[in-house]
Formats: structure tokens, sequence, C-alpha cells
């Protein structure tokens, strides 16, 4: 009897040392890039890390503008949305409503498979696919613009975007449905007043996963966005080069020299990139939680 | 009471038994790594070197290592690219045997390996030369080193300023961590800035890349990277235009040529000698020939 209750007490403690490891990383993550990113506010002020409107590393006098990197990313981040979300959303309804079952079963695994392809493989497509389509199609400068990226990054979300939008449908109870339909609606009517907004909370949560996946992703963008870091216009700026905040510091990290301001100005873009993370996720938390529905 | 308690105790001491077993690993491994570096160069002979740097000198690198390892079975050469920075980071740290560059090391960096009890030593074994490189459908063939500087600094936008088409230039450059990025900003733009606009690609590949497929683009490459696919131009550093051929290189009279360099910590001993032996031979510099670099003097 005294060596069961050991036994378990010793199971309940080893899943919790595993669940704390998870939240102990995190924890080890945030110190360990807000504890270098800090650093940078010693000799270049704050307020001209965010309004600085050039990021010049290596010149005499180093200039560290967060603004064109984060609007850099935001520009390819939004035209990611644009593409991706109406598409996602549409395909979910279509694969958990519409589709025969036989149809569902293929359309589903292809969306999976599509989730799993490497980013570097992306990148590769768009920079020799992608790039001179655009470029001659649209007459521009170089292919290598904002709209490729916005182009990649939404086929990126989209698995995302659809797993969870078509997980949220489905997961609607089929009594709402069928009340809609009873009391004389159509199909279509069914769909997009009844069902759609009753898995909201799941759909909006969905969207969210993918703007966090979108915020984060570094080697296609690195490859197919030109890196240029000039703040872009809207919505000009879409047909012009970028530079988003992940490429930044994969670019430089490499040479940058150890404990130097421009060392501690990418720890600085990371903390950046940590912040807006975990302020999506709360958010999607929050919204998840609100829109949650009620029968 | 007691039995919620003594489980919460158990539980809580369990987790900072972990916690502090982490920390402790932790500074372990950092006080190990302090009093390994000087015992680097011996130990490196049992386990390899590896050697890192620039991409310009990665083809000659790989090329060198496979003729070696084949000539000595039981030796092993790990070759790396990312750039000259990113090597004589390495070197810096102490991490590998050899980094490759296609420039000097700066004051700076010199410092930082000297602080670290790095003592970087130089061998140069090649010479490369840099390319610029248009699409081939361009009709510029030459350009004059002012007309280069105005192109990348941002003062001229237009091809049709320059003796070609109307239409925008697309000025590619590679990214900070590249030797042949300081290389050319130290040539060409002197004390100037590259322009904001100009697109930062990765790798060397990448520029050839672009530079094929866009008929307004420009950019700089290492001359083993030439290829059918792109077109190098005539430069004229004030001595007329001269073409990026062999001969121009090996006489000297390119503008745009440079040394290439292997780095070491102190003298070179054990496998890392035989390696930088191998490579300064005759048989490594044939190599060096063949994969389209012009042997060190």
């Amino acid at each position: 009897m005294f060596k069961r209750n050991k036994t378990e007490k010793g199971i309940e403690s080893l899943l919790f040392v595993s669940a704390a490891v998870a939240v102990l990383t995190l924890f080890l993550l945030c110190v360990f890039l807000f504890r270098d990113g800090i650093l940078l506010f010693k000799d270049y002020p704050l307020s001209s890390f965010l309004t600085e409107r050039n990021w010049y590393p290596t010149s005499v006098n180093p200039r560290f503008g967060l603004l064109p990197l984060f609007l850099g990313s935001v520009i390819v981040t939004v035209g990611a949305l644009m593409f991706a979300v109406p598409l996602g959303i549409a395909s979910a309804i279509y694969i958990s409503e519409l589709a025969s079952p036989k149809a569902a079963g293929i359309l589903k695994p292809f969306t999976e498979i599509l989730a799993g392809i490497p980013s570097v493989v992306f990148g590769f497509f768009g920079l020799v696919v992608l790039v001179p389509l655009i470029q001659d199609a649209l007459d521009l400068r170089t292919g290598q613009t904002a709209l490729t990226g916005s182009i990649m990054l939404g086929i990126m979300a989209l698995p995302t975007i659809i797993s969870i939008s078509e997980d949220a449908i489905s997961s609607v109870p089929r009594a709402i449905k069928e009340g809609s339909l009873a009391l004389g609606s159509t199909k279509w009517q069914t769909i997009h007043k009844v069902t759609v907004p009753a898995a909201l909370s799941g759909i909006s949560a969905g969207v969210m996963l993918g703007i966090g996946r979108a915020i984060g992703e570094t080697m296609t963008l690195m490859m197919v966005t030109g890196n240029t870091a000039i703040i872009p216009g809207f919505p000009s700026g879409l047909f012009e080069p970028v530079r988003t905040m992940p490429a930044t510091i994969a670019l430089e990290m490499g040479e940058v020299p150890q404990g130097s301001d421009h060392f501690y100005a990418l720890f600085a873009i990371g903390s950046v990139l940590f912040i807006i993370t975990f302020v999506i996720n709360i958010i999607a938390d929050h919204i998840k939680n609100r829109y949650k529905f009620k029968l | 009471m007691s039995h919620g308690r003594l489980k919460i105790v158990s539980v809580f001491s369990i987790a900072l038994l972990l916690m502090i077993s982490v920390f402790m690993g932790i500074g372990c491994v950092d006080s190990n790594e302090v009093t390994d570096n000087t015992s680097d160069n011996e130990n490196a002979g049992s386990s390899g070197i590896t050697v890192k740097g620039s991409d310009t000198v990665l083809p000659l690198s790989q090329a060198e290592a496979e003729d070696f390892m084949m000539e000595n079975s039981d030796k092993r050469v790990t070759v790396i690219g990312g750039g000259s920075g990113v090597g004589i980071a390495a070197l810096i740290d102490g991490e590998i045997e050899i980094a490759m560059a296609s420039r000097e090391m700066k004051g700076s960096e010199i410092e930082a390996a000297r602080q670290n009890g790095i003592e970087p030593i130089e061998h140069t074994i090649a010479w490369d030369g840099i390319a610029v490189v248009v699409n081939p459908e361009n009709p510029v063939s030459q350009l004059t080193y002012e007309q280069l500087q105005g192109i990348y600094d941002g003062n001229i936008s237009n091809w049709k300023d320059v003796g070609g088409e109307d239409r925008q230039i697309a000025v590619i450059t590679r990214d900070s961590s590249s030797g042949t990025y300081e290389y050319f900003k130290e040539e060409i733009l002197v004390d100037r800035e590259y322009r904001p606009d100009a697109l930062v690609q990765p790798a060397t590949g990448g520029i050839v890349e672009e530079v094929s497929r866009n008929e307004g683009a420009i950019g700089y490459i290492g001359f083993a990277y030439l290829d059918g696919s792109t077109k190098a131009v005539a430069l004229d550093g004030g001595e007329g235009y001269v073409e990026a051929t062999e001969e121009n290189i090996l006489s000297g009279t390119y503008p745009l040529s440079r040394p290439l360099y292997y780095y070491t910590n102190g003298e070179p001993q054990g496998d890392t000698k035989e390696f930088i032996d191998f490579v300064m031979s005759p048989t490594g510099q044939a190599v060096v020939s063949e994969i389209g670099y012009f042997p060190a003097e």
C-alpha cells in the first residue's frame, strides 16, 4: 500500500517536471534574448531604435532602425493574410461541409503534406519560378518583392489555417445545422449565417497561428524578398523589395563581432520578434475564449 | 493536511534538484571551453580539421580537401561556407583550425582574437578576380570605376546613363558577412555606402541566379562562379578597359584582383600543416587553376 503511494507520487512528479521543462525553456529563452537585447540601449537610445528610418549597422556611424524591418515584416504578413485567409476559410468550408467524403479524404491529406514541406524548398521554388514570373508579368525592376514574399508566405500559412478552421467547422454540433435547415434555410444560408459564426473562435485561432508562423518565417523570405532595408509604402511597397526582421538576424548574425552594438541590436530585434509572437498568442487565446460558442 | 504538504514539498524538491543540475551543467561546460583553447592544435590531428569561411574560397577548399583526403585516407577535412566574416568569427572563438577569407582580417578582429588567446597567421593560397556581371542580353559590356561607383552608391539608376537601354538598374550585393562585399566596398565605393535599395543576396549563387534571369541586374561575383549564364564587363580602373580573363588577372592588369587567405591560430601544426603544405604544393596549386583561380606566386 505504502509502495503504491510512493510510485504514484513519483510518476506525478516526473510528469510535473516534464511540463516544467517546457515553461523553463521558454523562460530561459526570454531571459537570454532580453539580457543581450537590453545592452544595446546603453549606448544607443531606445527612441532612435524605434524611430530611425535606416538600418546601417556596419557604417562608421551605425544606425539601427527597427522601423524598416518591422514594417517589412508587417507588409509581407498582411499581404500573406489577404491571400491565405479567404482562400483558407473557403477551402475549410468546402472540405468540411460540401465535399463528398471521398473528395475530402483526398484533399485533407494533401493540405497536410503542404504543411510538411521545408521552408527552404519554398524559397528555392519562389526564387527560381515565382520571381521571374512576377518580374515579367508586372514589368518591375526585379521580381524580388514583398508581393512574391507574400504569395509564398500565404502558401505556407494556408495549411495551418485550413486545418484548424476545418476542425472548428466540423465540430459545430449537428443539431445547430439541422435546426437551421429545418427552419427552411438553404445550405449556403446555413453555412454562412450559422455554421461559420459558430466556428468563429476556432477559425480566428487558426488565423492567429497562421500570423504567428508568417511573422517568424526566415528562410523563404530571405531568398525572395530582396532584403533591402527601406520603409515600404502601402500599397506601392508590395512591388518593391523589403527586408523582414528574421531575415536581418539570419543575414548578419554570422559575421557580427561578439559584444558589439550590432550584436546587441540583433538581439534587440529577436526580442521584438519574441514579444510580437507572445502578444499574438495571448490575443489568440483571448479571442478563442471570448467567441466560444455556447449551446 | 500533512499528506498534501508532503506531496508539494517532494514535487518541488525534485524540480529544484533538476534545475540545479541543469545550471551546474551549464557552468561546467563553460569553464571547460576556456581551458581547451590552447590544447586545440594538438587535439586537431586526431579528430580531423575544419576549414570555414568565405564562399569565394569554398569551391577551392572543397576540391583541395577532396584530393587531400584521397591521398591521405586517414585524414578528415571538413569544409563549410558562410562568408569570410563567419569563418573569422569562428577562428576567433577557437572553434576551427583554418578560416578561409577573401579579405584581410580587420584590426578589431585581430585584437579580439588575441584577447581570446588566438594568434592569427595569414597564408596567401591563391589569387582571385572579382567579375562584375550583367545579364547576357544587356548591351553594356564595359564600365569605368566612376560609373560602377555611381551605380552602387545610388547616383546612377538607369542603364541609359551608362550607355545601355532605358531600363532601371537592379543593383545586387552580398550580405555584410561576405569578404567579397567588404573588398568591393573598399575598392569601388571607397568611402561611400552601398545604396539602400540594393538587393541583398545571402550567397554568390543567388547573385548568379538573379543576374542571369533579370535583364536589368548587375552584381559582383568571384571569378570561379563565372559561367555562360552571366556576362562579365570590362573594367576601366584608370588604365583603359581590361577584360576579366585569366591572362589579365595573372598578369595583374585586371584591377579587381585580390589574394585569398587561410588564417590559422599560430604556425600550423599536425594535420593543419599537412593540409596547407598540400595546398601550396604544385599539385594543390594545379587544383587552384582547375577551379578557376590563380596560383599564389
